[in-house]
């Protein structure tokens, strides 16, 4: 039996258990608008629910990898492609797309025009420096995390600021191979 | 990262094997080698205890991985033996067999490396082990009782699985 290829991101969405849109986006708003209730400054908020993303993400990565049965990617750009085409249609039925590749091709832009988190939200006065989809990067921190990339994580366009579009910087710090966990001398 | 001493798993005990039961015993690693999970089904010869038998399975597969992709006839750039390599990268072994058991792999680029330890006269079993991997992200990553890297203890994944491998051609 030779292996599967990998299913394009519109296959594995069909084949997913979907739960409705608005439902998604209001849950996310309770727990954001909680989430500010109980902690109050905006940069906790902001740190929560990162954290929240990367416990998320460890997990996600091997549901991910179980259901698109993509290999291994070559490079850091291979991966970023698969996370915007697959990983976002897959999880949110919306892809992103990849652009400003910088020079080395350890950082790049993900960039969606279309957010279901979003839905209906408006950023009141008081909360100005919230990045309300900050679980987001968290959640792709962790995932790549799981497949030995440290990267790092910056929002750089935010529609609920004004801007056009969500735009993410995602940056490469390094890869890190497995060693073997067992000391030699037990 | 995590080592391995000090764990609490014991093996759970031998399922009496239905008639029809094809495996012998199923190992789950993750990728800093704690043994997730382990279950026998009929294992009548045991040799060591079960931390060191947990280890020298860990440590058998990553020589193995190791010593497959450096001896890669095919393989443009070999890095010297014994440098880790990312799970999924260059050559992957997935199986080998004696003339009492066959031992099948499948480690997913996140480190779960999922062992089947079967009678010798199976046929290919990657797409089995996918399964499994499905039913690992079912009832263990997507379960909130579940702290991922620790063993795993759910009654529904044990009777997925046993359910499972009864039924494998």
């Amino acid at each position: 039996m030779a292996p599967v290829a990998p299913r394009s991101g519109d296959a594995v969405f069909a084949n997913v258990e979907r739960v409705n849109a608005e439902l998604f986006t209001l849950t996310y708003g309770a727990i954001v608008r909680q989430l500010i209730t109980d902690l109050e400054e905006v940069e906790e908020v902001n740190k929560q629910l990162d954290q929240m993303g990367y416990n998320i993400g460890i997990r996600l990565i091997d549901e991910f990898l179980a259901k698109s049965n993509v290999s291994r990617c070559v490079d850091f750009k291979e991966t970023a492609e698969v996370i915007a085409k697959v990983g976002f249609k897959m999880f949110l039925g919306v892809t992103a797309s990849v652009t400003n590749w910088d020079a080395d091709g350890t950082s790049c832009s993900l960039v969606l025009e279309d957010n279901p988190l979003v839905d209906f939200v408006e950023l009141p006065d008081t909360c100005q420096g919230l990045y309300y989809c900050n679980i987001l990067s968290g959640v792709i921190r962790g995932a790549l995390e799981m497949v030995s990339m440290k990267t790092e994580i910056t929002w750089v366009r935010d529609m609920l600021r004004g801007d056009d579009a969500f735009e993410l910087r995602v940056k490469l710090l390094k890869q890190v191979p497995e060693e073997y966990p067992y000391k030699d001398d037990e | 990262m995590q080592f391995f001493g000090g764990s609490e798993i014991s093996p759970s005990p031998p399922v009496p094997p239905a008639s029809g039961s094809n495996a012998h015993m199923i190992y789950v690693f993750n990728r800093n080698g704690v043994c997730l999970f382990y279950r026998e089904w009929n294992r009548p010869l045991r040799t060591l205890n079960v931390q060191q038998d947990h280890k020298l399975m860990f440590g058998l597969l990553f020589s193995l991985k190791s010593f497959t992709s450096k001896m890669d006839p095919t393989g443009v750039e070999k890095g010297n033996l014994g440098v880790p390599q990312l799970p999924g990268q260059g050559c992957s072994f997935h199986s080998f067999r004696t003339n009492t058991y066959k031992l099948s792999l499948m480690e997913s680029p996140s480190g779960i490396k999922i062992i089947l330890v079967t009678h010798p006269k199976i046929s290919d079993l990657r797409e089995s082990l996918k399964y499994i991997y499905n039913l690992y992200v079912e009832y263990a990553v997507k379960n909130p009782l579940y702290t991922p890297g620790t063993p795993i203890r759910c009654e529904l994944f044990n009777t997925n699985l046993d359910q499972y491998v009864r039924n494998l051609a």
